[in-house]
């Protein structure tokens, strides 16, 4: 199943990307091309500035330099048009964060469709909910009626609503357990297929980029130190120590 | 092997709420000597408050019953809170998840290790102060003079972990409970915190707790596994029997991590039994 899907078509670049948070720089040149289809990984350490580059390919972090193209539209630093949040959405990390507390799930699913101005969203909430394996029963029910995986399908139901190109995933299931991990997975890859979607995954641990991805882009103190397929990981064909350190880390304790 | 350091039998945490009694700890039993246990569990286990209560961190309006929970022959149950409080620290310790919100973020961190220090034994204040530069060093901590005066602002996660070690070892207690110790730290910092506890845990012939999510990492690290589901022992192995867990509960959680160089779509999911929390 893998890399079957990819076509010359870039979906996301990014060139010699620039981000500052006064004197400190997050990001640091970085260039990224993800194909149509593709799933592209994203690792690194806290600090490392893979969530900073995901965000400012959002629209919520500006970028002081570079250039970025979405589906064939260059963007500019700064707030983004309807057209790009059609194409683009984001899953969070945290499902308690990123859900309205005091807006039951319906209202949460109806606000992106009335924005973008769709019809039958009677239809599509209910669609959207069965996608993602909850059902009508969790439509009129507010986010701390749910557990911390039902709350990341209904992001998940919330990105995938608008029937966007490109969903970033920002650590989707680095707050969850391990069991519900593999459920959220499941239905990721699921809707990937169902839509040719194109993915960039962040994430840190390199069990979850293996399994989710094609690429994996490696960053460390705002740069990306290499970019390699996910079988190099396997294989060990991988240049970079930091890689190495990262895998090892990813293997667990050993005593010695 | 000689008595036990720690017997805990039939172990039960209540907490009252509006609806009816919310039991998350169902009847534990097990012992620990001088060795590692594991436990492990996902979030609601009731692997955290088993920790809890043994170290008498229990909230207030929560009930804990036991038939037996016992440290070194003193019944942790009856114990008067002065005497809690004499075991806290000197003892046993408590390693718990983030030192961002475990350290005192208004006291420099040589302080918080002589005040450890202090509540239990009598020493000078510069003897005291020997003593804490030496403890930052067996963390490997590289120039302890210098983070002995920050404030735990001013140090890194991995920092601020082995400085919570650091307090919590200096008084030499025989047990040591650990609960998530590097959860909250990166993946390549974790090992660096991880080999320096278990140094210290075996020169110093410690009995160790780990409480923690990750199946793997506690296997890898301990010598044996209790593993939790809905307040309950649900498997009791060896880490190296590990694959070979008998209970589907244990070998669903084994299953369902992706891992590097394994070609599983979709994941194996794990399949939750009403019997399970029977």
């Amino acid at each position: 199943m893998k890399m079957g899907k990819m076509t010359d078509r870039t979906a996301l670049s990014v060139r010699d990307m620039v981000v500052t948070f006064d004197e400190y720089v997050a990001l640091d040149k970085v260039s990224v091309d993800v194909a149509t289809g593709e799933s592209f990984g994203i690792v690194g350490e806290s600090g490392s500035g893979k969530s900073t580059l995901l965000r400012a390919v959002a629209g919520l972090n500006r970028f002081d330099e570079g250039t970025l193209s979405v589906d064939g539209r260059t963007y500019r630093s700064g707030s983004r048009d309807k057209e790009f949040y059609r194409t683009v959405q984001m899953v969070f990390q945290d499902p308690y964060g990123s859900l309205h507390p005091r807006q039951t799930v319906d209202r949460l699913l109806l606000e992106p469709l009335a924005i973008h101005g769709f019809d039958d969203i009677d239809g599509r909430i209910a669609r959207a909910l069965d996608e993602v394996g909850l059902g009508a029963g969790f439509r009129f029910r507010y986010s701390h009626q749910l557990s911390g995986g039902q709350r990341q399908r209904i992001a998940i139901a919330r990105a995938l609503i608008l029937e966007p190109k490109i969903l970033l995933l920002d650590e989707p299931t680095s707050a969850l357990d391990a069991s519900i991990q593999a459920e959220i997975l499941n239905l990721l890859e699921q809707a990937r297929k169902d839509r040719n979607l194109t993915f960039v995954m962040v994430s840190h641990d390199l069990g979850v980029i293996s399994h989710m991805c094609e690429r994996v882009a490696v960053m460390k103190n705002g740069r990306i130190v290499e970019t390699v397929p996910v079988e190099a990981l396997e294989k060990r064909a991988f240049s970079e120590d930091y890689t190495r350190q990262l895998l090892v880390a990813s293997e667990g304790f050993r005593r010695g | 092997m000689s008595a036990p350091l720690l017997t805990v039998d039939d172990l039960r945490v209540t907490f009252p709420t509006r609806t009816g009694e919310v039991q998350a700890v169902r009847g534990v039993s097990f012992t620990l000597g001088r060795e590692r246990l594991g436990i492990v569990g996902e979030s609601g286990s009731g692997k955290s408050q088993t920790g809890r209560a043994i170290m008498g961190l229990t909230p207030g309006h929560a009930k804990i019953t036991a038939s037996k929970l016992e440290f070194d022959g003193i019944d942790l149950l009856k114990a008067t809170p002065k005497q809690r409080r004499d075991l806290r620290g000197k003892r046993i310790g408590m390693i718990l998840q983030d030192p961002k919100y475990s350290l005192n973020p208004v006291m420099t961190i040589g302080k918080q290790i002589i005040e450890t220090l202090l509540a239990h034994e009598k020493l000078s204040r510069s003897e005291a102060r020997e003593r804490a530069l030496k403890m930052l060093e067996a963390v490997q901590i590289r120039d302890p003079e210098r983070v002995f005066g920050l404030y735990p602002n001013e140090v890194s996660g991995g920092m601020g972990q082995r400085v919570m070690i650091a307090m919590m070892l200096i008084c030499g207690p025989e047990m040591l409970i650990a609960d998530e110790p590097t959860s909250a730290l990166d993946v390549t910092v974790q090992l660096d915190v991880l080999s320096i506890l278990d140094k210290l845990v075996a020169e110093r012939g410690m009995g160790l707790v780990f409480i923690s999510h990750d199946l793997r990492l506690v296997s890898s690290f301990c010598d044996r596994v209790i593993v939790m589901y809905a307040g309950r022992i649900v498997e009791e192995l060896p880490s190296a029997d590990l694959a070979q867990a008998k209970h589907p509960y244990t070998q669903g959680l084994l299953n369902c991590l992706p891992t590097i160089g394994t070609d599983r779509h979709p994941l194996p999911v794990l399949e939750r039994k009403a019997e399970w929390s029977a």
